[in-house]
């Protein structure tokens, strides 16, 4: 594989207004050309704290970040101005969970998508207007030429959705940042969502960083899968691997706490507790006081993340070794 | 002794077994929408369009469907938070708000309910303790306060830690924890859960599952669940409630349901679900385009427009909910399951 796409490492994000909160600790990802991660974690855990980083979305004055992002060659942390504008939207653009409030509502669909093929490439008004039409058709909104015209409020949430999706690939983005897409929608628009996404994501070859607290829906698009926990990635390898046969004890909670027709009538198996206070992490493995696993130095040290082949995983004493999974 | 002076105790099973705790008839609800003065015809959203069901008593019905499909608005109907323009609810054999019926006041005893948002249920300005105990003293129950440290520590919040905290302090599993105790605070026998999990991260949802799930075996008590993530409805109920438009268009056991469903639609929204198996991902989405617009709802059956199998006679009959022969319990509407509806692919005998 030629140098990835996006290379983070040791990434740490703090916030400090009224209260400080470690929402990132010692992150490292790595994403090749073309590839699909799905980032999986409940919420607190850090996934779209990571997303808005990679688009430096978080008010400086109260962010502390520390770590290295590489996005195509550039190094994200340092971009200043219009450099940071042709890289917001331009490399690397995002799909929000509720895209009735990532819209403008007083100007059209159809203004908002032209109007950012017109700042990104300088071309003149009908053109723009023209792959604005293109890019609805290309998301399959039907009666695109209608919908153009149409501001964010009429249309339907999968619409909404589409005409995200399709301002967010205006510009040929080559990394899509995805953030809960299709959380508020229903399940039978929520698959289809998944489908375009997947297709799209064929046609263009672009990378995709795709945040989600459902297992089911990160396993319908993602290559590879990041379990995230309390700002941390406590495993991680390619999809099949980890629903099979998953290493981390939260990992395997999680698929375990995940309803399925098989659980009727019996107890789900529940992990006890509920995730701890980024403002107070505990001082070793931040899973530790819910685990069933945990030993005196699981609540001393924190586990480094070990790796092997495409698996890495971050545990003292994990449901399975990675060596036996692979 | 005059029920008006004294508070009386919860009637329980005053039906017998066989009755079922909820009967609801041909409810109907239609809001009208705000138009132009000049608008020749006023228009309505029907949200609710002449729903028929029951609940047998420590049964758990689910109802699923697509948002707008009316069954958030049926659980409000049925709780009385709002009026209905049409229908009949029976509570343990007992007319609601009817001469010589249960009143008002004491059916919303016998019912409570668990809403999706645990933080806006709760009142900001009031400690737990002193929100399920609110409830429980305006109806001027003795002991009140000790019986709300009792559910707290049922539901699994420890009342020395917790009693004297405010909503904002404490996590969303924590939160619906103490919506469900308030719930219970008058010792219920119907609990409306209108998306009462939904909002919950996983593993926090699996653990508010087994709370409802022993609480009910503990208390005999009847649930109406409101969802749209059918695992969850699956592992949840008894039967299911399938919901398009504002209409019943299937109903039945849960097995039944989810393995012989008989409705395109029911079959479309299972198929729905994500695989969770990376080696056989869903190759085609099983419905196209978003549920259509509750104001003008086409004619005959109102799912026609998405259905794969609609015809001519779809759109001048309106199925009505029929029985699937040797299944009695199993009721959908569709021509498809009706011999003699004139759908060319209609069955001509009854399916298994």
């Amino acid at each position: 594989m030629s140098a990835p796409l996006v290379s983070i490492q040791d990434l740490t994000v703090q916030f400090h207004g009224a209260r400080r909160a470690s929402a990132l600790n010692q992150v490292s990802l790595e994403l090749g050309q073309g590839e699909v991660l799905g980032l999986l974690g409940e919420s607190g855990s850090g996934k779209s704290v990571t997303l808005r980083t990679l688009l430096r979305l978080h008010p400086e004055r109260h962010t502390r970040t520390a770590g290295r992002i590489r996005v195509d060659g550039q190094d994200v942390l340092a971009l200043r101005g219009r450099e940071l504008d042709r890289y917001r939207g331009g490399t690397v653009s995002m799909v929000f969970q509720e895209p009735g409030l990532a819209f403008d509502p007083v100007y059209t669909i159809g203004q908002q998508i032209s109007e950012a093929v017109r700042v990104h490439e300088g071309v003149d008004q009908a053109t723009a207007a023209a792959r604005a039409l293109a890019m609805l058709e290309r998301v399959q909104i039907p009666q695109a030429r209608r919908r153009f015209d149409a501001y964010p409020h009429e249309l339907s949430g999968g619409m909404r959705q589409r005409a995200m999706i399709a301002l967010a690939l205006a510009c040929k983005p080559k990394l899509l940042l995805a953030d809960e897409p299709t959380t508020a929608l229903d399940a039978t628009v929520q698959i289809q969502i998944l489908l375009l996404l997947r297709e799209l994501q064929r046609e263009t070859g672009m990378s995709v960083i795709f945040v989600t607290h459902d297992i089911g829906a990160a396993v319908e698009v993602a290559d590879r899968i990041a379990v995230m926990y309390a700002g941390r990635i406590v495993e991680q390898g390619p999809v099949g691997q980890l629903v099979h046969q998953p290493c981390h004890p939260y990992t395997r909670g999680l698929l375990a706490a995940t309803v399925g027709h098989e659980h009727r009538g019996r107890p789900l198996e529940a992990i006890p507790g509920s995730p701890p206070d980024l403002a107070a992490l505990p001082p070793g493995c931040s899973f530790a006081p819910r685990c069933s696993h945990a030993s005196e130095r699981c609540h001393r040290d924190i586990p480094p993340l070990e790796q092997q082949g495409a698996r890495t995983l971050a545990c003292w004493h994990p449901v399975r070794l990675l060596g036996e999974a692979a | 002794m005059n029920a008006a002076l004294a508070p009386t105790p919860a009637p329980h099973d005053m039906g017998g077994p066989a009755q079922p705790l909820l009967i609801v008839r041909d409810l109907k609800k239609h809001f009208p929408v705000r138009s132009s003065p000049l608008d020749r015809e006023r228009k309505f959203v029907h949200a609710v369009d002449g729903v028929n069901f029951s609940v047998p008593k420590g049964k758990t019905l689910g109802i699923v469907g697509e948002s707008g499909c009316g069954k958030s608005t049926t659980a409000r109907l049925v709780a009385r938070l709002m009026p209905a323009d049409a229908g009949e609810l029976i509570f343990d054999g007992e007319g609601v708000e009817e001469f010589r019926g249960l009143r008002l006041k004491e059916f919303r005893r016998n019912l409570q309910m668990v809403f999706q948002d645990s933080f806006a249920s709760l009142n900001p300005r009031l400690t737990i303790a002193e929100t399920i105990a609110y409830g429980p003293r305006v109806h001027g129950i003795a002991r009140a306060d000790h019986q709300a440290r009792e559910l707290l520590d049922r539901v699994g919040l420890d009342p020395s830690h917790f009693a004297g905290r405010y909503p904002h302090e404490l996590s969303g599993g924590q939160r619906q924890r103490v919506n469900i105790a308030r719930a219970l605070a008058f010792d219920p026998r119907l609990v409306i859960l209108d998306e009462a999990v939904a909002a919950l991260d996983k593993s926090v949802q699996a653990q508010v599952l087994n709370l409802l799930q022993e609480l009910k075996a503990e208390r005999q008590l009847t649930y109406l669940f409101i969802s749209h993530d059918l695992h969850v409805v699956h592992y949840l109920s008894d039967y299911v409630m399938v919901m398009y438009l504002g209409q019943v268009i299937e109903s039945g056991p849960v097995e039944r349901i989810y393995g012989h469903p008989a409705h395109p639609y029911t079959r479309a929204l299972l198929s729905a679900v994500p695989s969770m198996d990376p080696e056989h991902r869903t190759q085609a989405s099983p419905l196209a385009g978003d549920p259509p617009n509750p104001i003008n709802p086409p004619s005959g059956c109102r799912f026609r427009d998405r259905c794969p199998h609609a015809h001519a006679v779809c759109a001048s009959a309106t199925p009505a909910l029929r029985d699937m022969g040797r299944h009695s319990e199993h009721l959908a509407a569709c021509h498809l399951n009706d011999p003699a509806s004139g759908h060319p692919e209609a069955h001509q005998e009854q399916r298994p």
